[in-house]
């Protein structure tokens, strides 16, 4: 294969168009006529010129030097990487979906609040929560949306409440959003089981808690048991509790939110309901709430008066809106899909297989990695490099040389509690064949660190490009393409 | 090493303090501390006549994948800034006691120097923690 | 009692021999760390499965029982436009090797995503003239509470003035932002269809971080950003600006009139409407805020060979290195969005953008033009884009009742955000042909007159 390394603008040439507008059927306008010459653009964007066979070709190649899920296992720990269905995709563009105007009347649009009505109505279900607002764009932006709740729910008993506690494994999206919503972080540390230590937990829970944030399973995998009595010291103090639903693929119709005691929710569609990431993003964050928390729900809300599906944006204790319009539409469709897809027994069976799944891996690479928390995990487990580190081998050297054998590696900068992590969330979609292969190709890396390390502290020797330098890339940050820039690497070039 | 940096005083952030003319101070990072940060890549001080306060934040350090909070040892309003960093961060990897300085400060309290440890006693500080 | 799903692979075979791999018989006993008082008992209350050709048809008649903009010609804009996008757009972004992939952070695996969003940060540098843009954020109005708190935080002021012809939603974005960070939002009135340059005078002061006001604004008017930028100037405080991508084909770019950060949405280019979402918001800042750019990154540097590639950088910044002290608790961007207009852009380029703005402001101008002969008053006394406000002798609402009964779209109606009473906004994109446009002034005609 010709090796493909062109930019865009690098392929252009004068005079190409990749596309075809129609020509005008009114009056020509001289915008020199109509605007102030200061307010008139004096020089072109430079954007590429290519024909649209060149445009294919270009981001054709581009994809060939991606790795998505379609091209192999996947395993990022915490992230969820299960397939994404294609109807999911089909049905996102429908016509009748995918060029609607949000501010359309609403009767000529009661197919989209119906799903998105539905959709509220289901993911309240499946958390065990009274209400849910499907505005937030991602999981951060439901964190924020559910603190600011948090903020005005006390707000209105007339409390002033500036402490969130966020245990030490948690996320770090939990500490930065409670942050940017205004309230001071207390970290709570784990005990020795990678648990929730409920004698820290009460050391620093007292009126000036506003709230918890918690995942259930943790970031290691490992339920918090002792979640009720949790919520009990926290709700006795007058604080609220926040699931973090980035792993609810470990719990989905086994318990819920509700059930253990919590007051808000949110769910990141593009993990527990096959949205995909794209790249980064677009995802969706909805976030549900228990009944005392809803006059704070960010407005509008759907509804559904008289069989009549409506926008409701009169609440006056509302915090506000979040997002514009609805939310990510587009995400939420692909979601709702979803859950039709699978039914009630269907995301049953997910969570059993997410968590067997992680279980049999787990078992299987034990004994040859430190396992920190050796016991019965959820959708995902925690291993530690320490002993290849020993060696001289770290684990992102490991991480690079599971590249020479077609699979993405686990998490390895979180959790920041496990020294030299390994996360590993296998998820229920892969089969046992995969999840055999991948375990064998571990267990070479780890026989490779004690036998022939060099091949592993130089790996990746398969992909497209080696390891890139970091530091370069951050101290003479270049952020964008120019001639000039050009120019001068070529010498370098030839 | 043990030389140039005899004169020194250190913070427990691991800031460095050279006394200069009168009041006035050089202020850097230890070589302990850039070895814990690794690469960096880029630093943010405080501007030529800002105030400065003893053991509050005055800027930051970053490496690839770190940011540390810069604390200021001393009082005082800012005199000089290191402007070469600003294109090579890498100065304060490569000679942290001497190009790698990072601001001059005016003390408003000099008595403050006080509270600071000498080279044996920082050097203790160290090797305690890292036991 | 178990029925199969086809995501679902593991056989029978598959679970007994990895339960007996594990020691234990039943896949409860893994779930026995759950305490017995808050397991679900039973199913959960939602509808059962579908099956695939059920669930099309299911999906299809809820989408049928929409209007669409491919029946029923749009005149809606207020933020969000029904554009032209070239067919190559949603066959590139259909790639699954892009929209199954994670956030690239093995940069060795992930070259193709890396390289198109530095495509996508340099053309959103070319159109907005500035010198850095980040690879994204969740959409234009988020993008601008952001600039707003980039502003507040660097400047350390705790005031922010905000045009009130900055979109509506922006602005209610931008107060709950402000409420949970604790700065102030002064909104800045109106002179006719313009940000008002005596009020903001008035306002603003030695504690004002940074003036905000839109590009064309929100009621289609093509602001004088170089008049804000020395009101701006006189007290030190930023000047940001969120500004359509599409009219920037042929607007000054308001990086050259001296913008600190613009921000914007880039659905115009290569994103489907989709009933608000998602769309993807863009953020481009001037060199001296590279560092406190939030959201994701990518820069160009090269491996041990000395080849070209790309990485993220600038990560220190990230809420997942920073934790608490992070400027932003932005996780994902929308890079799947931000691939869709770099491929829409890279469709159009340099000459085709232009075009396609040019076409914007024609269509614009022969409705606005037709509208007023036929004793239908234009309100916008400034420039406009391809939107613009109409007076109209009867509610609004009256009016798009009658346009929708003769298959039409109508436009937004003011009344609700700014009591404007009886003022309809339009806008009219490429996409509205002349017959289009001489049947909505008829039905118009009969409406207020029949």
């Amino acid at each position: 294969m010709v090796e493909y390394n062109d930019l865009i603008f690098e392929i252009s040439r004068q005079g190409r168009v990749g596309s075809s507008l129609p020509e005008s059927d009114v009056d020509q306008v001289n915008i020199n006529d109509k605007l102030p010459k200061h307010l008139i653009r004096d020089l072109p964007a430079e954007l590429p010129e290519v024909s649209e066979l060149q445009l294919v070709r270009h981001y054709t190649a581009l994809s060939n030097k991606n790795h998505g899920i379609d091209n192999g296992f996947y395993p990022l720990g915490s992230c969820t990487m299960k397939y994404n269905p294609k109807i999911n995709e089909d049905v996102a563009r429908l016509e009748g979906f995918s060029r609607i105007h949000p501010y359309q009347p609403t009767e000529t649009v009661q197919g989209a609040l119906e799903v998105l009505y539905e959709l509220q109505e289901e993911l309240a279900v499946i958390t065990g929560m009274d209400a849910v607002t499907l505005q937030p764009s991602a999981g951060a932006q439901g964190e924020w949306t559910g603190l600011m709740m948090v903020k005005a729910y006390h707000k209105q008993k007339g409390e002033v409440r500036t402490k969130v506690l966020v245990p030490d494994s948690a996320h770090g999206t939990n500490p930065a959003s409670a942050s940017v919503a205004g309230f001071e972080t207390i970290t709570i540390p784990s005990n020795e089981h990678g648990l929730v230590d409920i004698e820290e937990l009460k050391k620093h829970v007292n009126d000036q808690t506003a709230a918890l944030m918690l995942t259930n399973p943790n970031t290691l995998g490992l339920f918090e048991k002792e979640i009720v009595e949790i919520a009990e010291v926290v709700h006795e103090a007058g604080g609220l509790l926040y699931y973090d639903g980035a792993n609810a693929n470990a719990i989905l119709g086994k318990s819920t939110p509700g059930q253990m005691g919590f007051d808000i929710v949110h769910l990141n569609l593009h993990k527990t309901f096959t949205t995909p990431h794209g790249g980064g993003g677009p995802g969706a964050g909805p976030v549900g709430v228990k009944e005392k928390l809803i006059p704070f729900l960010p407005v509008p809300r759907v509804e559904k008066v008289n069989d009549v599906y409506v926008l409701d944006s009169n609440q006056p204790l509302s915090i506000g809106r979040v997002k514009g319009y609805y939310g990510n539409f587009g995400i939420l469709l692909r979601a709702y899909t979803y859950i039709r897809t699978m039914g009630p027994e269907g995301l049953r069976q997910v969570s059993e297989g997410a968590v067997l799944h992680a279980n049999y891996l787990r078992k299987k690479l034990e004994p040859y990695f430190e396992a920190p928390y050796s016991q019965i995990c959820k959708h995902e487990f925690v291993l530690s490099g320490s002993r290849q580190k020993k060696l001289g081998v770290r684990t992102l050297d490991m991480a690079k040389r599971l590249l020479d054998f077609g699979y993405h590696p686990p998490t390895i900068y979180f959790p920041l509690n496990v020294e030299e992590c390994l996360m590993i969330e296998p998820t229920e979609t892969e089969s046992k064949e995969t999840l055999d292969a991948f375990a064998d190709v571990m267990i070479q890396i780890a026989k490779e660190v004690e036998e022939n390390p060099g091949v592993v502290l130089d790996a990746p020797h398969t992909t497209v490009i080696g390891r890139l330098d970091e530091v370069q890339a951050a101290r003479q940050p270049i952020l964008r393409y120019t001639k000039e820039e050009a120019v001068k690497r070529e010498p370098v070039m030839s | 090493m043990t030389k140039a940096t005899a004169n020194l005083l250190y913070s427990k952030e691991h800031e460095w303090v050279l006394q200069l003319d009168g009041n006035r101070v050089r202020i850097g990072i230890s070589d302990f501390a850039q070895k814990q940060l690794g690469d960096i890549v880029f630093v943010e001080t405080p501007e030529v006549d800002d105030e400065v306060t003893a053991n509050e934040s005055m800027g930051t350090i970053e490496s690839v994948k770190a940011v540390s909070e810069l604390y200021s040892p001393v009082t005082g309003t800012v005199v000089t800034v290191n402007e070469e960093l600003a294109d090579a961060p890498e100065t304060i990897n490569e000679h942290p006691f001497e190009a790698g300085w990072l601001i001059e400060v005016e003390m408003s309290n000099p008595e403050e120097l006080e509270a600071l440890l000498n080279e044996d006693v920082y050097q203790a500080y160290i090797n305690e923690g890292e036991e | 009692m178990t029925s199969t799903y086809r995501y679902l692979p593991d056989t029978k075979q598959d679970q007994e021999e990895m339960l007996a791999f594990l020691n234990i018989s039943s896949i409860d006993e893994l779930f026995e760390d759950i305490p017995a008082e808050i397991q679900l008992k039973g199913d959960l209350n939602i509808p059962k499965a579908v099956s695939e050709p059920l669930l099309l048809k299911k999906m299809n008649q809820l989408a049928s029982k929409n209007k669409n903009a491919n029946h029923y010609p749009t005149f809606l804009g207020a933020g969000t436009y029904d554009h032209y996008i070239p067919s190559v757009v949603d066959h590139m972004i259909s790639r699954s090797e892009f929209y199954t992939a994670y956030t690239p952070y093995q940069p060795e695996i992930s070259q193709g995503e890396l390289q198109a969003i530095f495509e996508f940060q340099t053309m959103v540098c070319e159109l907005t003239g500035m010198d850095v843009a980040n690879s994204s954020m969740y959409d234009g109005f988020t993008s601008l509470a952001e600039a707003a708190s980039l502003a507040v935080a660097s400047t350390r002021r705790s005031k922010v003035l905000v045009s009130k012809a900055v979109h509506p939603e922006s602005r209610a974005i931008l107060n709950t932002v402000a409420e949970g960070q604790g700065y102030i939002v002064e909104d800045v009135n109106l002179t006719d269809d313009e940000t008002s340059l005596v009020k903001l005078q008035g306002q603003i002061d030695k504690n004002t971080a940074a003036v905000i006001v839109q590009y064309p604004n929100f009621f289609g008017s093509i602001e004088d950003l170089a008049e804000i930028k020395h009101i701006a100037d006189t007290k030190g405080a930023m000047l940001i600006v969120s500004a359509n991508p599409l009219a920037l084909a042929l607007l000054q770019a308001p990086g050259k009139l001296g913008a600190d950060i613009v921000v914007g949405d880039m659905q115009p280019l290569g994103i489907p409407m989709s009933f608000g979402g998602p769309h993807c918001g863009y953020f481009a800042v001037s060199k001296k805020f590279m560092r406190k750019i939030p959201g994701r990154i990518v820069g160009q540097t090269t491996d041990e060979k000395g080849q070209r590639g790309f990485v993220l950088t600038l990560q220190a910044r990230e809420q997942h290195i920073r934790r608490d002290k992070a400027s932003s608790n932005i996780c994902s961007n929308q890079a799947l969005n931000a691939l869709a207009s770099a491929v829409c852009m890279s469709a159009l380029g340099k000459q085709g953008i232009r075009q396609m703005a040019q076409l914007n402001i024609e269509k614009a101008d022969y409705m606005a033009k037709s509208l007023d002969k036929k004793g239908f008053p234009i309100i916008n006394k400034a420039p406009f884009f391809n939107e613009f406000v109409v007076k109209l002798p009867r509610p609004v609402k009256e009016v798009n009742t009658k346009l929708l009964e003769a298959g039409i779209i109508g436009g937004f109606d003011l009344g609700t955000d700014y009591d404007l009473e009886n003022q309809m906004l339009l806008a009219v994109t490429e996409q509205r042909t002349k017959e289009e446009i001489d049947q909505f002034i008829e039905v118009l005609e009969a409406a207020v007159h029949g």
